[in-house]
């Protein structure tokens, strides 16, 4: 019989004291080891997806509010940047890859982000070395009005290949001011789960966004912005389009991007406009390259090398801004996410040491009672030095084992979770994803008992034989 | 000579400061396989005398000597490791630990003996002593003759050259005093196991051939 196993015994032998104080070391593990799952989680999901892209250019305005509405469908957008501007960037000899991105409209089941978008933006990698893909039997889009659905939006909606749906501007919040588009889309292919906010994404082809009725800017307006941008470039002022906007009929037609755009009824007309045969689409009409516009551009460049060179271009330019989203994401964390979870920490900390000074006291507090049973080990001839080992490894025993339950707890805790966090906001958390810190969190604990185990496992050490047998 | 006192005196300090002593024995000893009956009143140092004998309790001075080894000489660390491989220890009130089943009584004064095995042994003394049947029963769960059975189980484990009983029948019913007595002196005649046993019962002493009076060899206070 070794040493751990008499310690072993005599918490045994307390069960109920012995229970109560692990449970107690166990419940602030749990907590801490679900602080830190948790941090991983959303350090992984919001700086992942900002990986796959090198740069995102949009409107000027808040640039971390450009990364959290384009790539993690958070706020609304800055505001929208001409399409020619984007096509201006797609000829850059600096970028590989421009993914221009539209947004405004909403599914009206669900509530899921539509978003227009060319096909290669299902090309590009979402995160280093991982492409999208489609479940078997799909496709990307490639007709004006095809539709690519994430895997949250396919299960919560319960749709699939065939199933149509029409966009709505804004959100449908019942304020009334949400409308209903009369153009149908279809989905072609459901993606598999990425684990990033696209999963509750809806993407449909640029085409097809820019054929919703409402989707262009009225002329007179992009004209007037492309002259003042021209001015403020100090070029000449470019020429009409020569596109009447009578030619739109945009009576109710709302101005800048589609944010409030509210066009009446009176504007669509019921005959299908186009090849997509047997759905409703609206003899729209091609709209010109000036009235249309992008939310934001997914920029992969050639090199890393050009990437704060073509960053500081398109700075300088009065069009747009291009930031770098995985900055962004990293000082978002290290000005927020990072000191809540270090305050959050230091409070986790402080409970741990609460339940080792309760360790302390139960095993102090026992240790009275117990003098008899150290005098008999002493005199069948144990040592003071392995009296003094037995209770250093009853209150090590104590805080490992709690601690091991509240490392089984905390992954436990996640993992009830999990579908619940899934459901509300898209973010995949894995149960048993480990975190760095939890190495460390055992011998911490070791330590901790031995610390606390020292006053006890002395006194047993000074216990007098003669005295505590004669008792 | 299997113990052998020499000289040996121990006294306590009072809270006054004042030294009360216990001990002083000139010279007393036991040889190999003796079976020596010490008699004495209560509070007459007997129990003192026992502790010194095994190094619980550090004499003042003289030399106690187990096997031809000076335990006065001994560090501690080495006094407790030779208490638990060479000296039994049977108390009055038994002294088993209650976490412990009667298998794991006996075990654990073998490992502090380094034997972390010896399971086998200890089944075998338990079997030795009657009690074979109980082995994973804790004390609790034991009569009070079985416990102490369990208890000469137990100082015998590490086959020790000499067994201390401390009042051993004290505790126990007529009936299981004869059965224990008879117990602790036959393990001892079969391994050839010193005996010194503490008593205040004329009965118990009545059955050995040698029998002490404590007050006969320690002259505490008196020799000085």
């Amino acid at each position: 019989m070794n040493l751990v196993t008499i310690a072993w015994k005599s918490i045994r032998q307390r069960a109920l004291a012995s229970s109560l104080t692990a449970l107690s070391v166990a419940l602030g593990v749990t907590l801490m080891v679900t602080v830190l799952v948790m941090h991983g989680v959303i350090f992984k999901t919001f700086n992942q997806p900002a990986t796959g892209y090198d740069l995102i250019v949009g409107a000027k305005g808040s640039s971390l509010q450009l990364v959290l509405n384009t790539i993690f469908h958070l706020g609304k957008p800055v505001e929208n940047i001409p399409y020619l501007y984007y096509k201006d960037l797609k000829a850059n000899p600096r970028i590989e890859a421009a993914i221009p991105l539209a947004l405004g409209d909403t599914t009206q089941q669900g509530g899921f982000r539509i978003m227009g978008t060319i096909p290669e933006f299902f090309g590009v990698e979402y995160m280093p070395g991982k492409k999208y893909g489609v479940y078997k039997g799909g496709r990307y889009i490639s007709k004006p009005f095809d539709a690519v659905i994430g895997a949250s939006v396919a299960r919560e909606n319960n749709w699939d290949i065939g199933s149509t749906f029409k966009p709505v501007h804004g959100v449908d919040d019942g304020s009334g001011d949400a409308h209903v588009h009369d153009e149908e889309f279809t989905v072609v292919g459901v993606l598999g789960r990425t684990g990033t906010p696209n999963d509750k994404g809806v993407f449909v082809h640029l085409d097809g966004f820019y054929m919703i009725e409402g989707h262009e800017k009225p002329a007179d307006e992009a004209a007037a912005k492309a002259a003042a941008l021209a001015k403020m470039k100090g070029e000449a002022v470019p020429a009409a389009t020569g596109h009447d906007e009578s030619e739109h009929g945009d009576d109710g037609h709302g101005d800048d991007a589609h944010d409030d755009h509210g066009h009446g009824d009176d504007a669509h007309s019921d005959e299908p406009h186009d090849a997509h045969a047997g759905h409703h689409h609206h003899n729209h009409g091609p709209i010109p390259d000036e009235q249309k516009e992008v939310t934001a551009v997914l920029i992969r460049t050639k090199s890393p090398i050009v990437t704060p060179q073509l960053q500081g271009f398109i700075n300088d330019q009065p069009e747009a801004q291009a930031v770098s989203p995985i900055q962004q994401i990293s000082m978002l964390f290290s000005t927020f996410i990072d000191n809540v979870q270090l305050m959050l920490l230091v409070l986790i900390t402080m409970i741990i040491l609460v339940s080792g000074v309760g360790i302390f006291v139960s095993i102090y507090n026992s240790m009275s009672d117990r003098k008899r049973e150290i005098a008999i080990m002493r005199a069948l001839g144990a040592r003071r030095g392995s009296v003094f080992a037995i209770i250093l490894a009853e209150s090590i025993l104590l805080c490992v084992g709690g601690g091991i339950l509240g490392v089984l707890l905390g992954h436990g805790l996640v993992f009830a979770a999990a579908p619940y966090v899934e459901a509300k906001s898209g973010i995949v958390m894995n149960p048993w994803a480990f975190e760095w810190f939890e190495l460390i969190l055992i011998p911490a604990l070791v330590v901790l008992a031995s610390l606390v185990g020292m006053v006890p496992g002395m006194t047993a050490y000074r216990t007098d034989v003669a005295k505590a047998l004669s008792n | 000579m299997s113990l052998e006192l020499k000289g040996v005196r121990k006294s306590y300090t009072e809270p006054d400061g004042t030294k009360l002593p216990i001990l002083d024995v000139e010279h007393f000893a036991l040889e190999k396989g003796e079976q020596v009956v010490l008699v004495g009143e209560s509070g007459g140092g007997k129990t003192t005398l026992l502790n010194v004998i095994s190094g619980i309790t550090q004499a003042d001075a003289g030399t106690i000597a187990v096997d031809g080894y000076d335990l006065t000489g001994m560090m501690e660390v080495k006094r407790d490791r030779f208490r638990a491989e060479r000296i039994g220890f049977v108390f009055q009130t038994f002294n088993l630990l209650d976490a412990f089943t009667a298998l794991e009584n006996v075990m654990l004064g073998m490992s502090f003996a380094g034997n972390t095995g010896g399971k086998k042994v200890a089944q075998e003394l338990l079997e030795r002593v009657g009690l074979g049947h109980r082995l994973n029963h804790r004390p609790g769960t034991l009569s009070v003759g079985e416990q102490q059975r369990v208890a000469v189980a137990r100082s015998l484990a590490n086959q020790p050259s000499l067994l201390l009983a401390d009042e051993p029948t004290a505790n126990v019913d007529v009936k299981n005093q004869e059965l224990v007595l008879k117990l602790i002196r036959d393990a001892c005649s079969e391994r050839n196991v010193s005996l010194l046993l503490v008593t205040h019962s004329l009965d118990v002493a009545g059955q050995f051939e040698r029998t002490e009076r404590l007050g006969d060899f320690n002259k505490p206070g008196g020799s000085k």
